[in-house]
């Protein structure tokens, strides 16, 4: 069998040789074994040394529904999602012929033969493959035949990008570390794919892998790993939550590591409590209580859980207690759509709760970033004794990136401004609310501290520098006045962001968390196909620093791209700067870019749309 | 204002922690005069004091309502915390996995437990975590000017004439059933029962749940509630005489075979159950979901110690947790070696 030329017609354009840049769609059924199999595809990828990223498009279904997974391989390093899909592996028969129509002229396509794709377009590259009856020959099993079938594309895969079979093979003993059997039936199942692709498929060299060596040394890892990691060498000591996706592999894959490397040697028992709530209302709620009594106390979820957890949050902010949320956002409004990406919970976040309130928020862009961020939220959350959002998403959180290994916090952590019973015998007099320091934020204590002094009542309500219930207005008026002042002392704390600066750029680009990836390839695109220099400033926390200005105002467009409808970010500093006169004339540099499908943004959809508006500019 | 009751104490006399009653005091109360929460603060001051507990080691904590304004009312030596609204589980649950050393003291109302808070209420019960928690319970919801709350009596009446047609939410069963190791009722009328439960609950080693009947002097204390002081003198009926030995005195009361229960609680102390009206062993949890059925059929008020079980494994017990508590373990307790991480990344490649 040759590859299948259609109808007699003319052999399709074949697009020239992509080596090490292309991106790879496999479309399955969820719940058929596919993560494995596209784990072990990118594994191999990566393992040849060549930079990759996948993403995984899957459905808010346990079994059943149809299901994507993207791999981007590209030589120069760009790990943003990519919309042309240069080879389809089409085994759903639910979707192949939808997969097969999105294709762009010239994409290449293998597939279930019976399913008979080949028939629909004359201007692509296809390569039927007799899934069903290959697996006969891997195993007797039908349950497992069905699972191992996904392995056989792998197999067929890797023989038409050309990847190395033994790269393959160490990442199926990766895959199933421990699992001997599972490793055997998997290889075999790789091999059936590889042999039957090498007697019988024609390949047309459009696609290829070659060895590079851009991946040495480089982790690969999910952003909800990388965060777990992060807390537990921050030094967590309570962790609660209540499972949702996107979030719920981060405390998931916190217990299996606080498991393993935080049970006390000498007795056995765990240094860290971890309780599944019954709600998230429980689980900011144990958070607080925690953080109230010293823990360092973090809880997951994502925005449904971060609406739960609007009452607590104000009392956190209000009687100044810390907390670290996670928020792993997902689509909304409502349930929304829970399996898919967005950073729509910028606003909600900042300001949650009822009453004047304010929040430190930090926006990972990068899985070092999560495991970064884990300890400076905590950092932080107790030095300011406030809530601190850390504002990730779902493509961060559940899909695998690549990236340099993490180093060891090296520094000291920040417990912030605690007084033991030796400091309230030194000092005399504590009064939990005061500003001492002339910063905006006070002294606490923990319960449990032994001093007559130590002891105040933690409140939701008005109260006194003395921790007094109080309904005065000057009260109210001084303390309200004291927490915004501790707000603008925060802008000194939190992470500042990071500025590229192209000398005579008269374009800014800003943008924040995941939009980071598509931003780096667009300025490259403008750069190279429209001669358009930009410079770039990347947000890593609210409240916005005086950089935010600085930048404004070094440019004559200021675009702030984002991953939501409202343009959230674009909202806040518009505010920041039309809020202080001098500054106010700023606000009409800045130009929005949005997107909000529910899809990762991309760097093409970044650069049309900058060349679009600066055609009219 | 309201005033918190003083038991009359010569100025040097001290408890065994070396501390006199006035120590344990708190704010002068703003509730109404005569209420029954006042009453239970006294109580509890009484209870502290005489326990001997360090007031440092205590967290009070609640929720929100009248009766969870009351931690600012006794134990001004010891960290509080007023949550929100049917919350004070959570809190509760988290300030003692963070220090497991804290004697959590827990004070709510019906309101605040048996409706907006029963989602927290039941699965504190299921955890059974080491806390005292107070129901303080008067059948209305007192701030907010005198509605009928989950636990009011079917048929009981509002002063405004509202006949309540719903049934109440037993707490104590639901206690019991879910999972509370130490459950009684009590009134607040009853200062000597009152401090004795109190004394039990902080001897025990799990979640202790007091339903303490505690009359609204304002909302609900006329003729045809079910929670007045003059209904609750008049139907009180108690399961058991009780009296609380500490551990840290003799037990030297003489008792008939047959009449009394002696329950060893956690710490070594004893509470005495002599028996009144019916034979009656608290440490059986079928029993006791039988007579509290029972005396709901009957619209009777049973006061008591209602359901114990000294040994079961609490929630600190469960997650297996290293002795000191996780709020001052030091750095070096907390963050795993370098080589930890080296061994992690490594997987990762």
């Amino acid at each position: 069998m040759s590859t299948e030329t259609l109808e007699g017609e003319a052999r399709p354009d074949v697009k020239p040789a992509l080596i090490n840049d292309f991106s790879i769609q496999v479309a399955t059924v969820n719940g058929s074994g596919s993560q494995s199999s596209n784990s072990v595809l990118m594994r191999s990828i990566f393992q040849m040394g060549v930079p990759v990223s996948g993403k995984n498009l899957f459905p808010s279904n346990i079994q059943g529904l149809p299901t994507w997974f993207t791999i981007r391989a590209n030589k120069k390093g760009y790990i943003a999602r990519r919309k042309e899909i240069d080879l389809l592996v089409a085994m759903n028969p639910a979707t192949a012929r939808e997969d097969v129509a999105s294709l762009e002229a010239g994409a290449a396509v293998v597939y279930e033969e019976t399913l008979g794709l080949g028939k629909l377009r004359t201007d692509l590259v296809t390569y039927p493959v007799p899934f069903a009856e290959l697996a006969k020959e891997v195993v007797e099993d039908t349950r497992l035949r069905k699972l191992l079938t996904n392995m056989i594309y792998v197999g067929v895969v890797g023989y038409l990008l050309s990847i190395d079979r033994k790269e393959i093979r160490t990442a199926i003993e990766k895959q199933f570390a421990g699992k001997a059997k599972a490793v055997g039936l998997n290889v075999k199942a790789v091999d059936v794919g590889f042999e039957y692709a090498a007697k019988h498929l024609q390949v047309s060299d459009t696609l290829r892998v070659e060895r590079m060596n851009k991946t040495a040394g480089k982790i690969l890892i999910d952003g909800n790993a990388a965060a777990a990691i992060g807390a537990m060498f921050a030094g967590v000591t309570v962790v609660t939550w209540y499972p949702i996706t996107p979030s719920s592999s981060l405390v998931e894959q916190l217990i299996d590591y606080l498991k393993d490397y935080r049970i006390d040697e000498a007795t056995g028992k765990a240094t860290f409590a971890v309780v599944q709530a019954e709600d998230e209302l429980a689980a900011i709620g144990m958070v607080l209580g925690a953080s109230w009594a010293g823990a360092r106390a973090m809880t997951s979820t994502s925005g449904p859980g971060i609406s739960l957890m609007a009452e607590f949050i104000g009392l956190g902010y209000y009687a100044e207690i810390p907390a670290v949320v996670w928020n792993i956002q997902r689509v909304g409004p409502s349930t929304g759509l829970p399996t898919r990406t967005s950073q729509g919970d910028v606003l909600s976040s900042f300001l949650l709760s009822h009453g004047d309130t304010k929040h430190i928020l930090l926006f990972p862009s990068s899985v070092s970033e999560c495991f970064e961020l884990a300890s400076t939220a905590f950092d932080l959350a107790e030095r300011f004794q406030t809530p601190v959002f850390v504002m990730s998403d779902l493509d961060l959180g559940m899909n695998v990136w690549m990236s340099d290994p993490f180093p060891y916090p090296e520094k000291p952590i920040d417990r912030g401004k605690v007084l033991s019973a030796s400091d309230l015998e030194k000092l005399g007099s504590f009064a939990r609310y005061r500003d001492v320091d002339g910063d905006g934020i006070p002294y606490r204590t923990l319960p449990g501290t032994n001093h007559p002094l130590a002891a105040y009542f933690t409140r939701g309500s008005g109260h006194t520098a003395d921790a007094e219930y109080s309904e005065r207005a000057t009260d109210y008026v001084s303390n309200l006045d004291r927490l915004a002042k501790k707000f603008e002392t925060a802008r000194g704390y939190v992470p500042a962001p990071v500025v590229e600066s192209e000398k005579d750029a008269a374009v800014g680009i800003i943008a924040y968390g995941t939009t980071d990836w598509a931003i780096r390839e667009s300025r490259d695109q403008l750069r190279e196909e429209a001669d358009l220099k930009t410079s770039y400033l990347r947000i890593r926390a609210l409240p916005f620093n005086s950089e935010l200005a600085d930048f404004v105002a070094r440019h004559q467009r200021v675009y702030l791209v984002e991953q939501n409808r409202d343009a959230q970010m674009l909202q806040l500093a518009r505010l920041e700067l039309s809020s202080r006169p001098e500054l106010a004339g700023l606000v009409e540099k800045f130009r929005s870019v949005l997107h909000y499908s529910g899809l990762p943004i991309d760097a093409r959809f970044v650069t049309e749309q900058i060349l679009a508006q600066e055609r009219e500019s | 204002m309201g005033t918190i009751v003083e038991e009359p104490a010569s100025p040097k006399k001290v408890n065994r922690v070396g501390l006199t009653q006035a120590d344990y005091k708190g704010k002068p109360s703003t509730l109404c005069k005569g209420c029954g929460h006042d009453s239970i603060s006294s109580q509890l001051i009484k209870a502290f004091y005489e326990y001997g507990v360090e007031p440092y080691r205590v967290a009070k904590l609640s929720g929100i309502g009248c009766s969870s304004k009351t931690p600012a009312y006794f134990l001004n030596r010891s960290h509080g915390f007023n949550a929100v609204h049917g919350r004070m589980p959570s809190v509760a649950t988290g300030s003692v996995l963070a220090n497991r050393n804290l004697v959590a003291v827990g004070v709510s109302g019906d309101g605040d437990t048996a409706s907006i808070g029963i989602g927290q209420f039941v699965h504190l019960l299921r955890r059974n975590l080491p806390i005292v928690y107070i129901v303080e319970n008067n059948g209305v919801y007192g701030l907010t000017k005198g509605q009928f709350s989950a636990t009011a009596d079917l048929g009981s009446k509002l002063k405004t004439g509202v006949v309540n047609d719903l049934p109440a939410i037993d707490l104590c069963s639901l206690a019991i059933e879910l999972g509370a190791t130490y459950v009684a009722r009590s009134f607040a009328g009853d200062p000597k029962q009152v401090v004795a439960l109190l004394k039990g609950a902080f001897a025990h080693n799990g979640t202790a749940v007091l339903d303490i009947i505690s009359p609204c002097v304002t909302f609900n204390n006329h003729e045809g509630s079910t929670k007045s002081y003059t209904w609750g003198k008049e139907n009180e009926e108690m399961l058991h005489d009780l009296d609380f030995i500490p551990f840290f005195e003799p037990i030297e009361v003489d008792y008939e075979e047959g009449q009394t229960t002696d329950v060893e609680l956690h710490d070594g102390s004893h509470i005495l159950l002599k028996k009144l009206n019916r034979d009656y062993d608290p440490r059986n949890r079928r029993l006791a979901l039988d007579l509290l059925i029972e005396v709901r059929e009957k619209q009777q008020f049973l006061t008591g110690l209602l359901f114990v079980d000294p040994d079961e494994k609490n929630f600190i017990d469960l997650l297996n947790l290293v002795e000191e508590p996780l709020a001052t373990l030091p750095l070096e307790r907390t963050r795993p070696k370098k080589a930890a991480l080296d061994a992690i990344m490594e997987s990762l490649k």
